[in-house]
């Protein structure tokens, strides 16, 4: 009986004419041609397994990279920013010694496929990310988008999808503070599942990913490797949807969470022992990503013996084994000295702890199976020379038609009945309805650190017990406005994240961006991505907050149909004193209502024209980062001196909307006045940005209308909390039982 | 003199932390206990805390019984010791037949989180003896598998010795038999309720209520009169 050799370095040099599964792999033509041209000969089944996974879009970021130096390019100075792009999650500082890793991620493909274990994944993975720059997680936050709420398979995904992001994030002990759930029929195809999380730490203990010191080992911990998720990178999370191929349902892994606490519980021990010179999650493309990034970020190469993996499954072949996403491993780096007690701290933990390899002083990333030499790379090739795509892009035909189809002309309600009737509708659609549906799903509370939690502007958490420290975060982003201007809706994105964050009272200090797209072979979608990238980073250095990390999503789209481009930005902030942050609940009867910043009539994009009319055009807020900076300075300000008890940023569905979930919320309402020079229509609904309602005491609205008033942010009293029903004199009066009624009951009543 | 109050920490533990602050801020003092190790550390009382210890995957409970730690507990617990077992912890006690019934998945099939009303039943237990009976009071609740279930002769025999210590108010969460949100033994020593009142001990944290406090003041004095 015939044996099939070992595909070794020596094997592939000698048989240069035998043909890989390149195109199988997801490689193009000319890619594989210049792994060839790198080697010097053709590739083994296992270095074409690693070329393939980490040149994949997801992970090499081939078609976005030229557009996200950006990022770099325009980042603004700024003294917070401890760790920048490129690691596994950005760190900054926030103060006594503090520092807080925070990123955004998406896992949308697998969560399509599979919801419960795509977005449970989708947590785990953003979570060791975190763990992996050496901090312990504290929140979790999850902006979702969705196709119509109405639609069957929306049933089908959103309950999968919450009860993934449930099923893990609770299990792993961390609350889940904020986030967004969106409907659109854009996402039917492709809904949007992103997860960020944040960690904190001292400054002395922040961790890198990479292997330095030669004779250091090399120590795979954690889950052992199965056949799960296999091309999860590649075939997965970097192509398009089609009926015609076969069901991607393997290439999704599955989650367990138990492991993924345990790993975090052990990780942290070692931290805290000093045992760890450098380390790596492995997420997508799995081993393949971390000995090529280990490698390739230390000072030298790396050796690497594959049969010492701890294997679910003995049938794997070495190149499932380099491919696999099995979820729950690490890989960290330590000196051979503190081995045994890494070692031990694992036992303590019953986690599987594995020395697999070492660092050596050589520049090869070289990996053995069986005797046999079958990976001999220079590992940077691998982890950071993958190609580089100036991929055309051209603004298209049809948005000159789509910005001209002014939403600001469509029919508005001609009496005070049909207003009311469609403020009723506005607060009771998908979109605007109560999420607690949702989000009552997720475990607030565990940690004993949650400030705010969604529904509140941003999620707060306290980092110091004594002093009170804390840090504050929210996601933003608006599909329809960045569908009808990519530039100023990635700017809308931020500066609502970042008003967010001040409206609770933190100071907002940098970015994470989690930017889905469509297809970027589709030039049309190159440019809303070239535009939105463009955009954001001329908004993060006006506004002075750099983008720390972030990831991008591409091939969102089935068949032909792109989803609206949708950048999401979350935005952090610190705040000194939790005891000072500001709550959107109406707190007492009495206090003044007033408006911040100025409104204009515009209704593009907005709520209104998509749930009474059902349109989409025009074009979006118009954005002034300095008006929003401004806004942020008197919202922190007030906060922290105690001249306002709640407030709210205005965004979608427009002020009446915060009113309404002000009112609901503090189980108060609200005597409202239509101000000089508005019309109740645009007072109610417009979307203008750069605003804000606060409630303020009596004894304070001197002192608060000085200090609008010096600084020159327009601020406008418009009413009074009071009664049992939102009411805007002269027009309508809605009791909060009747719209508690509807506001709470959509969101049930469809998927419940 | 304080008392001194061991904290399990079960693989998948998730509030022990938070439970050892909260007996902190009571005054006591907390002591990390590990459920490989059968020694108590010599404390005056048990907290066992919420989470899912190894990861729930059999029955909520069922597998952290049998850990060493617990031989422990169970034996100082049929001697009087004070133990408290919170949402997890509760599940573990009823597994380790400390407390009579059980927890099913919730009705609704649903993990669920929320601001829990309940009526304190019963004020003379070890950990409730800083309440009223009939208190109304409010306490986070979190779980996925928190419908307490028992026979009708188990249930109607609770109800007559008093053995009920909570009861969910206004909404029923999961399903619970009789509205059932925790329960104690018959020496009144040993209590376990879903609800987590570790969550519920500082004003701004979480809800911004301090109905949870009086668990931990309450064993407190008992400790220390003793």
């Amino acid at each position: 009986m015939s044996k099939t050799p070992l595909d070794t370095v020596e094997h592939a040099a000698a048989t240069p004419d035998v043909e890989l599964p390149w195109a199988e792999l997801g490689l193009k033509k000319d890619e594989y041609e210049r792994v060839v041209e790198i080697l010097g000969r053709r590739p083994t089944g296992a270095e074409l397994a690693m070329y393939s996974v980490m040149w994949s879009e997801h992970c090499s970021y081939k078609s976005s990279k030229v557009h996200l130096r950006q990022f770099g390019e325009k980042a603004p100075q700024s003294d917070a920013l401890l760790v920048g792009i490129g690691e596994n999650a950005g760190v900054v500082d926030v103060g006594q010694g503090y520092a807080v890793t925070f990123k955004v991620e998406s896992h949308n493909h697998p969560s399509y496929v599979e919801p419960y274990q795509g977005a449970a994944t989708g947590v785990g993975g953003i979570v060791r990310d975190i763990i992996a720059m050496g901090a312990r997680p504290v929140a979790v936050v999850d902006p979702l988008r969705f196709g119509a709420a109405d639609h069957p398979d929306t049933k089908r995904v959103l309950p999968g999808v919450v009860a993934g992001i449930g099923g893990y994030g609770n299990c792993l002990g961390l609350p889940n503070i904020g986030g967004e759930v969106v409907f659109d029929a854009c996402y039917q195809g492709n809904p949007l599942v992103n997860a960020g999380a944040i960690g904190v730490m001292r400054h002395e203990d922040i961790h890198l990913a990479k292997a330095s010191g030669a004779g250091n080992k090399v120590i795979l911990y954690g889950a052992r490797t199965g056949g799960d998720g296999i091309g999860g990178a590649s075939i997965l999370a970097s192509e398009t949807f089609d009926d015609a191929k076969p069901s991607k349902r393997p290439a999704v892994q599955v989650g367990d969470p138990f492991q993924e606490k345990l790993l975090i519980e052990c990780t942290l021990e070692a931290f805290a022992e000093k045992l760890v010179v450098g380390i790596q999650d492995l997420g997508a493309a799995g081993l393949s990503c971390a000995t090529s990034e280990l490698a390739s970020n230390g000072s030298g190469g790396m050796r690497v013996t594959l049969d010492d993996v701890p294997l679910r499954d003995s049938t794997l072949s070495p190149e499932e084994i380099l491919m696999s996403e099995s979820q729950e491993r690490m890989c960290a780096v330590v000196e051979p000295d503190k081995v045994d007690r890494f070692l031990a701290i694992c036992e303590k933990w019953d986690v599987i702890a594995t020395v697999i390899g070492e660092v050596t002083d050589g520049d090869r990333l070289e990996i053995f199976w069986h005797g046999g030499k079958i990976v001999d790379v220079d590992p940077r090739t691998v982890a950071h020379d993958g190609p580089v795509y100036e991929r055309p892009y051209a603004r298209p035909d049809w948005q000159d038609a789509l910005q001209a189809d002014d939403a600001n002309k469509l029919p508005r309600p001609g009496t005070s009945e049909e207003l009311r009737e469609q403020v009723l509708k506005l607060v009771s659609s998908p979109n605007q309805a109560s999420k607690s549906w949702i989000t009552s799903q997720y475990d607030h509370f565990v940690q004993g650190n949650t400030v705010l939690a969604q529904p509140e502007d941003s999620g707060m958490i306290r980092v110091d017990e004594e002093s009170g420290l804390g840090v504050a975060i929210a996601t933003d982003g608006n599909g329809r406005y960045a569908k009808l201007d990519p530039y100023t809706g990635a700017q809308l994105a931020l500066a609502e994240a970042y008003r967010n964050v001040a409206t609770t009272g933190a100071k907002p200090l940098a970015v994470s961006d989690c930017l889905n797209f469509g297809s970027p072979e589709d030039p049309a979608v190159m440019w809303q991505f070239a535009e939105a990238v463009r955009g954001l980073a001329d908004a993060c250095q006006q506004l002075g907050t750099p983008v720390t990390g972030g990831n991008v999503s591409l091939y969102n789209q089935t068949g032909e149909a792109a989803i609206h481009p949708t950048p999401v930005v979350a935005v952090l902030g610190v705040i000194d004193d939790v005891a000072r942050r500001t709550p959107v609940a109406f707190q007492e009867e009495g206090q003044l209502l007033y408006l911040l910043g100025d409104t204009r009539e515009e209704f593009g994009g907005s709520a209104w024209s998509q749930v009474i009319h059902d349109h989409l055009g025009g074009l979006p807020p118009q954005v002034d980062l300095e008006r929003e900076r401004l806004l942020g300075e008197i919202l922190i300000s007030a906060s922290r001196d105690g001249m306002i008890d709640s407030a709210h940023d205005l965004s979608d569905g427009g002020l009446i909307q915060a009113v309404v979930e002000s009112a609901l919320l503090g189980g108060k309402g609200a005597r409202l006045v239509v101000p000089d020079g508005l019309d109740a229509f645009t007072f109610l609904l417009s979307e203008s940005a750069g605003r804000a309602i606060v409630a303020v005491p009596r004894s304070e609205e001197v002192r608060f209308n000085d200090m609008c008033g010096a600084r020159g942010l327009p601020a406008t009293r418009i009413g009074v909390v009071d009664g049992d029903a939102v009411e805007v004199q002269g027009e309508f009066a809605l009791s909060l039982d009747e719209l508690r009624t509807a506001h709470e009951g959509t969101i049930p009543a469809l998927l419940a | 003199m304080t008392a001194r109050i061991g904290v399990v920490t079960f693989p998948g533990s998730l509030d022990d932390r938070d439970t050892q602050r909260a007996i902190r801020l009571a005054g006591a003092e907390p002591v990390a206990l590990w459920h490989k190790d059968k020694d108590l550390k010599q404390v005056d009382a048990v907290v066992l805390p919420g989470g899912f210890s190894y990861g729930d995957y059999l029955r909520a409970g069922a597998i952290s019984r049998f850990s060493p730690v617990m031989e422990t507990v169970i034996e100082q617990a049929k001697s009087g010791m004070p133990v408290l077992g919170i949402c997890n912890g509760f599940q573990i006690l009823t597994e380790a037949h400390l407390l009579p019934g059980g927890m099913l998945g919730n009705d609704h099939l649903h993990f669920i989180c929320r601001d829990q009303k309940l009526r304190v039943e019963n004020a003379d237990t070890a950990w409730t003896a800083d309440y009223e009976a009939g208190q109304e009071i409010h306490i986070p609740l979190k779980n996925m598998d928190g419908r307490y279930v028992a026979d009708t002769y188990t249930l109607d025999r609770l109800e007559a010795e008093g053995r009920v210590v909570f009861r969910y108010l206004d909404v029923n969460p999961n399903g619970s038999l009789r509205d059932i949100a925790g329960i104690t033994n018959e020496a009144g020593n040993v209590v376990g309720l879903m609800p987590h009142p570790e969550h519920a001990t500082e004003p701004l944290i979480g809800t911004g209520r301090t109905d949870g406090l009086p668990f931990f003041t309450s064993i407190l004095k008992k400790l220390v009169n003793a």
